[in-house]
This record gives C-alpha cells, sequence and structure tokens, in this order.
C-alpha cells in the first residue's frame, strides 16, 4: 500500500500541476506571418505563445486553410493578422471554422496592422481587370521598419487590454523594443544611404515600402499586373525596355519562383538579388533586426 | 419717401454696374494687371514649396531626426455619412457552364443495381448547358449570428435554395451551431460547392447514394477540441427529406447524422484530413418508376431505414507549404449503407409487397497535380458494388429476378481524367474525359466536358 502511494503520489502533483498549469498560461497568438510572429515575441517575450501561420517560403496570399490553422485558431487568444485583403483568401475560413468568439473580427483578439498605417499603392479604382489588387493599399508593410515601430506600439496596446495582469509587463517591453528598434532604423538608414536613387526590378508590387523608405526607384515589376504571373510577349516588351536604361539590379523574394528573374536578368545583365522578404526567408534573417540587417547587406554588397 | 426708393435702387445698380462698362473699355490692360499678380502669386508659392522640399531632403538626409511616417488614423471610409448600404452583405457570384460530348444517350443513365438517385445526377444533357449559377450573400447578423444564402439559378429557369442557414459566432468552448438549409458536414466533398470541385461532376457514390449533394434541412452542431491536433466532432438532425430519406409527415427528428474529422501537418510541406461519418435516415414510399422483364411500367417504392457509413482522406503536399508553384493532392472516400425495409412492386394495379434488405458500397481515389501556376492534371477512378439485394418477393418464388432489372447486382466503375487551366484566381476552364461503365448493359459510354467557371464579387475564402 506504501508502495503504491509513494508512485502514485508523484503521479497526482504532476497530475494536478499540468492541470493548473494552463490556469495561469500564456496568451496564445496566432499570427499570420513570420514578422508579426517575431513581433509579438519582442513585445510578448515569455508571456505569449506564438504560433506561425506561414513561413517565408509560402506566398500569404495562397494559404490553404489547414486543419492545423483551424486548431490553433480554435485555442488563440489573440490573432495578429496583416489585414488590407492580404489574408483574405483563408483567414476568414480560420476564425470560421474555430468556434471561438475572442477571435472574431471586431473583438480584442483579433488584431490587424494595416488600420494603424498609412498604406502605399491606394488604388482610386478598383476592378479585378487590374489584376489582384488590394482596395485598402499595398499590404506588405514590413518592409518599412517606421511601421513596424508604429504597429509594435499598437500591439503592445493591445496585448495589454488581453492581459491586464500582464500590461505593465508589456508597455515595458514595448518601449524598450521602440528604443532598440529606433536606434536600429538609424543605423540601417545611415548604412542604406548609397542606395538612394538605385534603379531596380521588382517581381510583384511587394517591396513598395521597402523601395520607399530606401529611396529605391522602381524602375518595372515582373509581373504585369499584381498576381498575374508574365506572359512571353510582355518579357520581351519588358527586356527592350530595360536593355535601353538597365536597371542596378532585380528584386528576387525568398518565396519567389526565380525562374522569370534569372531569364531577365541573363538577358539584360543585371545581378539578382535575393531579398528575406520576412523573418526566416535567409539563415541570417532570424528575427526582425536580421531581416532589415540581411536586407541591407545584400542590396549593398551588390551595390558595391 | 416710399416713392423715392426706386430711384435710389436705380442710381445703386447704376453705380454697381458702371465699373463693368468701365472695365470693357480697359478689358487688356486690367487682365494683364491680374495675371501679372496671379503670376507673382504662384511664383511666392513655388518658391516657399521648393524651399520646403529642399528642407525635407535635407532632413531626409540627415539621419539623425528620425523622419517619422506620418502616424495618422487610416482616411474615414468613403461613405462616412449614414448610409444603409454601408451594411450591405458580401455578395459573390459564380458563373459556370459547359459543352457536353457522350458517346450515349444521357437520358438513359442510370448506375446498374442501385436505387436511382433523383434527376440531379448523371452526365448532363448534350451539347452546350448554362451550368448553375451561384449567388451567395453572407454577413454578420449581429455580435451572435451570421447568415449565408446561396441561390443557384439553373440552366433550366428555377431558382434552387442550395444553402440558407445562420450560423453561431459566440457561442463558448468550441462550439459551433447552424440550422436552416446546408450541406451535411458527413464525408470530405459534400461540403465543397460545385465550382470548387476537382472535377466537372461528383464521385459515383455520391450520386449512387445521396443522389448528389446532401443538404439537411435541420440542426447542426459542431464542437472543436482545445488541441492542437485538429479534432472536430459534429452531429446533425433535419426533417429527413433528402435522398435515401423522404419527408415522413412527421413531427420530431427524422434524420441523424454523425461525424469527426482529424488533422493536422507533417512538416512545412504536407497537410491531411481524415474523417469517419454514420448517417441514419428513414424513407416512406421512396418511389421509383422502371419496366419489368415483360415490358409492363411497375412501380417500385421502399419503406425503411437507410445507414451509411463514410470514411474520407485527404492529403495535400506543396514544396515548403508554396502552393503557388505545385501542389498536390490526394483524396478518397468510402462509403457503406444498409437498407433494412419493405419494397413494394405495383404492376397494372397490382400492389405487392415484401421485405427488402442491402448492403451496398463504393469508393473513389483522386489525384489532381499543379505542375505549373496555372495548370492542374487530375485523375479519378470510381467503382461501386451493389453487394446482392434480399428481396423477399423474389426469394419467395412470387416474382422472378428480372422484375427488378434496376436492382441486379452489378458492379459499375468509372475513370476520369481532368485537364484545367486557372489564368487567375477567379477563372477556371477545364477539359474532361471520362470512360463510364455505369449502366447495367456494361456499355461504356465516352464522356467529353468542357467548363468554364468565373467568379466575381466577394473575394471566396475556401475550406481545406
Amino acid at each position: 500500500m506504501k508502495n503504491i502511494q509513494r508512485s502514485v503520489m508523484p503521479l497526482l502533483a504532476c497530475l494536478a500541476f499540468g492541470l493548473s498549469a494552463p490556469a495561469q498560461a500564456d496568451v496564445k497568438v496566432l499570427a499570420t506571418t513570420s514578422d508579426w510572429g517575431a513581433l509579438t515575441h519582442e513585445i510578448g517575450g515569455d508571456k505569449v505563445n506564438v504560433y506561425v501561420a506561414t513561413t517565408a517560403m509560402q506566398d500569404i496570399h495562397h494559404i490553404e486553410a489547414r486543419p492545423s490553422l483551424v486548431a490553433r485558431a480554435r485555442s488563440a487568444d489573440l490573432v495578429v493578422a496583416t489585414g488590407a485583403s492580404l489574408e483574405i483568401g483563408w483567414l476568414p475560413v480560420l476564425v470560421r471554422e474555430s468556434g471561438n468568439p475572442r477571435i472574431q473580427p471586431g473583438a480584442p483578439g483579433y488584431f490587424e496592422a494595416a488600420p494603424t498605417l498609412r498604406l502605399l499603392d491606394v488604388p482610386t479604382r478598383v476592378d479585378r481587370a487590374m489584376g489582384d489588387i488590394h482596395p485598402q493599399g499595398n499590404p506588405h508593410v514590413q518592409l518599412d521598419p517606421r511601421n513596424i515601430a508604429i504597429v509594435a506600439k499598437a500591439l503592445a496596446a493591445r496585448l495589454a487590454a488581453i492581459d491586464p495582469a500582464n500590461a505593465e509587463y508589456y508597455a515595458q517591453r514595448g518601449r524598450d523594443f521602440d528604443t532598440r528598434w529606433r536606434t536600429a532604423i538609424a543605423k540601417w538608414e545611415a548604412r542604406a544611404a548609397p542606395l538612394k536613387g538605385v534603379s531596380v526590378v521588382v517581381m510583384h508590387k511587394d517591396q513598395v515600402y521597402l523601395c520607399h523608405w530606401l529611396g529605391l526607384v522602381e524602375e518595372a515589376a515582373i509581373e504585369p499586373k499584381p498576381g498575374v504571373p508574365p506572359s512571353a510577349g510582355y518579357l520581351g516588351e519588358l527586356v527592350a525596355k530595360l536593355s535601353a536604361s538597365p536597371p542596378r539590379m532585380i528584386l528576387l523574394n525568398a518565396y519567389n519562383n526565380p525562374k522569370a528573374a534569372d531569364w531577365l536578368a541573363a538577358r539584360v545583365h543585371v545581378p539578382v538579388v535575393l531579398l528575406p522578404f520576412s523573418v526566416g526567408g535567409t539563415p541570417a534573417a532570424r528575427d526582425l533586426f536580421g531581416l532589415f540587417d540581411d536586407t541591407i547587406d545584400r542590396l549593398l554588397a551588390v551595390k558595391q | 419717401m416710399t416713392h423715392h426708393q426706386p430711384i435710389a435702387a436705380l442710381c445703386a445698380l447704376g453705380l454697381f454696374v458702371s465699373p463693368v462698362y468701365a472695365a470693357t473699355a480697359d478689358d487688356a490692360a486690367a487682365l494683364r494687371a491680374e495675371l501679372a499678380s496671379l503670376k507673382a502669386d504662384y511664383a511666392a508659392r513655388v518658391d516657399a514649396l521648393a524651399a520646403r522640399i529642399a528642407q525635407l531632403e535635407t532632413a531626409a538626409a540627415n539621419p539623425q531626426p528620425l523622419p517619422e511616417p506620418p502616424e495618422s488614423p487610416p482616411p474615414p471610409p468613403r461613405d462616412a455619412q449614414s448610409s444603409d448600404t454601408a451594411f450591405n452583405p458580401a455578395i459573390a457570384m459564380i458563373l459556370g457552364g459547359s459543352y457536353t460530348d457522350t458517346s450515349r444517350d444521357p437520358g438513359d443513365w442510370h448506375i446498374a443495381g442501385f436505387f436511382p438517385g433523383g434527376d440531379e445526377i448523371g452526365p448532363g444533357e448534350r451539347s452546350f448547358n448554362l451550368g448553375e449559377s451561384e449567388l451567395t450573400l453572407s454577413a454578420n447578423v449581429d455580435p451572435f449570428f451570421s447568415a449565408t444564402l446561396t441561390a443557384s439559378i439553373t440552366g433550366e429557369n428555377e431558382i434552387e435554395v442550395e444553402e440558407a442557414f445562420f450560423r453561431t459566432l459566440a457561442l463558448p468552448a468550441g462550439f459551433t451551431a447552424k440550422g436552416g438549409r446546408f450541406f451535411s458536414g458527413f464525408g470530405y466533398l459534400n461540403e465543397v460547392h460545385s465550382h470548387a470541385w476537382d472535377f466537372v461532376d461528383q464521385p459515383l457514390i455520391y450520386q449512387a447514394f445521396f443522389g448528389g449533394q446532401m443538404a439537411q434541412d435541420g440542426l447542426q452542431v459542431k464542437w472543436l477540441a482545445p488541441t492542437d491536433l485538429f479534432l472536430e466532432f459534429g452531429g446533425e438532425t433535419g426533417n429527413g427529406d433528402a435522398f435515401p430519406g423522404t419527408r415522413r409527415n412527421r413531427n420530431g427528428l427524422s434524420a441523424t447524422t454523425l461525424f469527426a474529422h482529424v488533422g493536422g501537418d507533417i512538416g512545412d510541406s504536407t497537410s491531411w484530413r481524415a474523417g469517419a461519418s454514420w448517417l441514419d435516415q428513414r424513407a416512406e414510399d421512396r418511389a421509383y418508376e422502371n419496366v419489368n422483364d415483360i415490358g409492363d411500367p411497375v412501380v417500385n417504392a421502399f419503406t425503411g431505414k437507410a445507414q451509411t457509413w463514410v470514411v474520407d482522406a485527404v492529403l495535400k503536399w506543396a514544396p515548403n507549404g508554396n502552393v503557388t508553384r505545385r501542389q498536390l493532392k490526394i483524396q478518397g472516400e468510402y462509403m457503406q449503407r444498409r437498407e433494412d425495409g419493405a419494397l413494394a412492386y405495383d404492376v397494372n394495379g397490382l400492389d405487392l409487397g415484401g421485405g427488402y434488405r442491402s448492403t451496398q458500397s463504393g469508393w473513389y481515389l483522386q489525384t489532381v497535380y499543379k505542375f505549373l501556376p496555372r495548370w492542374r492534371i487530375g485523375a479519378r477512378y470510381d467503382a461501386l458494388d451493389s453487394g446482392s439485394s434480399r428481396i423477399a418477393l423474389v426469394d419467395d418464388g412470387t416474382l422472378p429476378t428480372d422484375a427488378f432489372p434496376l436492382l441486379r447486382a452489378a458492379n459499375p466503375d468509372r475513370l476520369t481524367l481532368m485537364l484545367d487551366w486557372n489564368p487567375s484566381e477567379f477563372t477556371r476552364l477545364r477539359a474532361q474525359y471520362a470512360w463510364d461503365d455505369a449502366r447495367a448493359d456494361g456499355a461504356r459510354d465516352r464522356q467529353f466536358r468542357l467548363q468554364y467557371l468565373f467568379g466575381i464579387g466577394a473575394h471566396a475564402a475556401h475550406k481545406y
């Protein structure tokens, strides 16, 4: 009997601990991209448990509403999304199928980054004949670090609203991040000064914020219209146009198919620069700081 | 005093008007002066702008004072004034149509060995056909409910309610309830709208066992487990009208469906879902017309219960989970139905009846591969086993086996290949070829189809 007690008691203790643990559990966050995942980590520290729905190798426009994501949405206290219709093909399904009232749009547990920002490329006319356009503006906001700073503030406030017990913790980490981030921006801008006015060709209209921030001049896009793959005829025209005034480089995102960019690069004799685009897109882009360090390193390496 | 007023008014008018006449005399000079002042004004403004640009440029070139992007709230919505249209539901429309070429008369198509499942199934008519135009309206009703209507305008100029349901938004603990008319949640393909199918038509098992897609008029409750593994359980009940059940003019519950789904990821590249479902349906005088062995028209009718098991699985793979370039999808379902009851045999006013029991099964396996960003190819194999029905009227020698030609044991099958081109998310053009051995005489039907599907309006978000 004593033996049984001896062996059962630790087991019961384990069970009790295991059951009591969720009571003071972390805030469960479902982030749609690795960038928002990384930002939530920066602000939330060890008080948040972040699951990132996608990787930097995936095109966020086209994600399957996988069962695993529905399961994560079910338990999430907070969804952190880009908004501006970027995730429109899949996030509404997750939210709908989750059976989770905390993360319904309009609830405190549903956070979108785009509404806190002034978006570029807001179309004056909305028509699908123009390709895969976003009525609210270009949603690829993460490549301007000044946007990240704004979203960070809003996210810190949201985390504090959801988890008031740790409000001061999030505010403190938010301030700390803001200081480090502003120092980093100053450093990146100083380093990237020579990139100002450099002409580039982009894949999709998703480097607009990077170009806008660093003063890169977007000469042309390989996609004739957003989301529409280039035809042979269009690529021919592009070669003719770019041969006359060659750009300095072609920008390629980690998730893009390199074929069209390589093909164009071989004909107009300019280098292709592979950029991480999101956290995890290259080995060096381990976090948000690494994302911009590596992006600028790679741009400067080709510029020189 | 009063009679002076008109004169004063005239004088005032004269004073007011006279400078205009004076100006016409010196028109060019005045305009020249105005132009000069305008020029000076604009020059001052341009100078001010140039100064501001220079100031901004030096500020941008100098990294020390951090340039902050305008931290302003987003512009107000275009229609900021109060307006009823601001609450309009999301509207999405799918237009579909096809061209059909079959080697045999589609009018005599049937699935050998199975009760006919209505007129929604089969290869359809030859030549050009306008398909269903599917109109979906959806919106949140209030913080507690959302509502969706999907109406199908058919090529025969009819409007059908495909789905019309409410869904809860605020139930706690992972519960969701749905009510109205909705596609039943059993299996994998039943909930998928026809425009999202990977082939023009449904697998034979759906056509044979459910007469196409099964919609319930009733209630559904689903519960999603709070686990990282996707684990979902659901139950439905309704009026029982859907084939193989019939409406029975009774109060209360008439049909029950239970289902469970499980799913997850294997690394970044692969995801999967599997499920098992059970349906219990009741039929009363579920009739079909037939011609017996000696050429007399017969009406057969089944009364009893139909219980169906369904198991389903789907697996999707894409390199790094990036579905834009390549994706492989493998999907299969198996169904088995037991029917137990009585079968009536009504010929020339002679109304016979006796017991009926059968166990029938079938399956399909299909795979679709996106091999280029805009191109997909697919193959599907369907097989059915009608089993051997126990018909009391035959067993006791009252009638010969040939009296029930449609229920004679058979193993229909079909092979289908398809190719589709998707220039954008909203367009699909498809070609499909099928070798169809569903008919009782075993003679093959070669079916060739071309299909178009266009989506306009609100961006559709598709389930897994």
